[in-house]
């Protein structure tokens, strides 16, 4: 059932798939996000309650739903690192990592300066706030992690331990941060319920999710297609491309 | 009796043995951790004031808090030496598996730094006026979730031990670990204050510990195979 | 347009301080790291180039000395 997948365990093929990638990602992450925010912006109408400040919303709850969707990315690729031995799933897990902290920290940032407004404090330690911190930390620690190692092929595999163990970890403290204090609102968009917001915040809320969305699929593109070049610079197909690059390169510089 | 017909008893005393022999002999290794276990919590009442309601307010949270950092402290000792002269790379040759011999250093380890801090907290907590009613529950926490702390973090330091300097990496790998810990610890032992019933809390550690007893060996050996790499 | 004039656009119902700071330090960081993975990929390129430029010119200095060895040798034996 998996064999379509096979190919792509080559690192030709996939630098050359993600490089196809990127110029659709491009344009569309470009095209949805443009509207979004607008739309976000300018045209969504204010909340009954918060006023205009709830318009952080379109880029606070797609920030946090994407860094922990990264986090489980990143641990799909350490288990079929570990387990399947596939080498390009450690160079996917390095190119995720600093996708994720950034948008973890995005979350964190855009919930403090929505929080000052709504509850009068920049920080308060709810239960949605503290987990994101500490997978924050998590982000950082395997960010270190990989960068205290000068073997790139041992560095995978440690931040891949890590990365599994902060996964098993990251539901523990979920919950018991969630159970030691519950101030945040709850859910208010569910995959399976009707969601709780109006049909109004409702489409601009998808357009900049999916956005956002697409937008770190084009940066992780460039980052892996980085990380394979790295990982595979002995190789003759590596070096054709290089020597490809720079004799365009000096081309472009002579003219 | 060769190497490789020794049972899994046998081989997990062996180790222990040794590490307790060594840590006898290097008797700073038990005392220093203490030492800064009871300095930390001296200098919370120096920091805050004296006043004996605010003290008994964050009681819980300091020892506990105290207890993680004198654990990570610890922690160094566990792999480094073994790392340096060698013998890691041959008990991960042995044909005995990692598993027990992991878990035997990791016993030691809690025997060496955990056991004196149970034994000496409830002195500490005299210090910080903590209610009579939480020292039962000082106690049974501690007692199962220092085990948890050393289980993860032998993690930490397995995947550092190969790295130079690796000791600053520790805390920020591990510390967020030790959350659950710490969260559903102090609130154990607040409840206990309160005089109502916290055996909610022990269950989540001790659900914690034998996870942990479980899991964590196997985590500590593939990530020694890496830093010995 | 939820907003009649650009100067209430600005000022989001008096909280135009925390929805700019945060759409603004969002940009900031999201631009940060889009030119910093483009960077990225450039420098491994130019790392990967150099490091084969260095490569050629040892094995081409490795040629030319072995070449005078030979050329040596064959004087002596001639």
């Amino acid at each position: 059932m998996w064999k379509w997948l096979h190919p792509y365990a080559n690192p030709e093929v996939s630098y050359h798939f993600c490089g196809k990638l990127i110029p659709w990602l491009s344009a569309l992450s470009l095209l949805l996000l443009s509207t979004g925010i607008v739309w976000a912006l300018a045209f969504a109408p204010a909340d009954y309650q918060q006023g205009d400040s709830f318009r952080i919303f379109y880029i606070h709850v797609p920030a946090a739903s994407l860094s922990m969707g990264i986090y489980f990315g990143m641990a799909i690729a350490a288990f079929t690192s570990l387990v399947w031995q596939f080498k390009l799933a450690d160079a996917s897990a390095a190119a995720m990592a600093p996708v994720g902290a950034t948008f973890t920290a995005i979350a964190l940032i855009t919930g403090a300066a929505w929080g000052k407004p709504m509850w009068g404090t920049w920080w308060i330690w709810d239960a949605r706030l503290t987990s994101e911190l500490i997978l924050l930390f998590l982000y950082l620690g395997v960010i270190a992690l990989h960068s205290a190692f000068e073997d790139k092929a041992l560095a995978g595999k440690a931040a891949g331990i890590l990365t599994l163990v902060g996964s098993i970890n990251l539901p523990i403290i979920k919950y018991s941060v969630e159970w030691w204090n519950t101030l945040h609102q709850g859910s208010t968009v569910s995959k399976l319920g009707k969601p709780s917001m109006s049909v109004d915040m409702l489409w601009p809320f998808l357009f900049c999710f999916l956005g956002f969305a697409l937008l770190v699929g084009l940066i992780i593109c460039i980052r892996f297609r980085s990380e394979i070049l790295t990982r595979n610079s002995v190789r003759p197909w590596v070096k054709s491309l290089v020597a490809e690059h720079t004799s365009s390169s000096k081309v472009a510089e002579n003219k | 009796m060769s190497i490789a017909n020794l049972s899994y008893r046998a081989v997990f005393s062996l180790v222990l043995k040794r590490d307790l022999t060594i840590a006898m002999r290097h008797k700073d290794d038990i005392i220093n951790p203490l030492l800064f276990f009871v300095i930390v919590i001296t200098l919370f009442p120096l920091g805050i004031g004296p006043e004996a309601q605010t003290l008994s307010r964050i009681a819980p949270g300091i020892i506990w808090v105290a207890a993680l950092l004198s654990t990570l402290l610890s922690l160094d000792r566990l792999f480094k030496s073994d790392h340096d002269d060698g013998s890691l790379e041959q008990m991960l040759l042995s044909p005995q598996p990692v598993f027990i011999l992991v878990l035997a250093k990791i016993v030691a380890h809690w025997l060496i730094t955990g056991l004196p801090l149970i034994l000496i907290a409830p002195l500490l907590a005299v210090l910080l006026h903590l209610n009579e009613q939480s020292y039962g529950a000082l106690m049974l926490t501690l007692l199962l979730g220092t085990p948890v702390l050393s289980l993860l973090g032998a993690i930490g330091v397995a995947l550092t031990v190969g790295i130079k300097k690796g000791g600053v990496l520790l805390s920020l790998l591990v510390l967020p670990l030790y959350i659950p810990v710490l969260i559903f610890a102090t609130s154990a032992i607040d409840t206990a204050a309160l005089g109502l019933p916290y055996s909610g809390q022990l269950a989540i550690i001790a659900a914690l510990f034998f996870g942990s007893l479980t899991l964590a060996p196997f985590a500590v050996g593939a990530a020694l195979k890496v830093s010995t790499n | 347009m939820q907003f009649e004039s650009f100067s209430a656009f600005l000022n989001m119902g008096g909280y135009g301080f925390y929805v700019w700071l945060s759409f603004g330090i969002s940009t900031v960081l999201i631009l940060a790291l889009i030119i910093s993975s483009l960077m990225g990929h450039k420098q491994v390129i130019k790392n990967i180039a150099m490091r084969q430029q260095r490569e050629d010119k040892l094995r081409q200095l490795r040629k030319q000395r072995n070449h005078t060895k030979t050329n040596a040798t064959k004087e002596v034996t001639q």
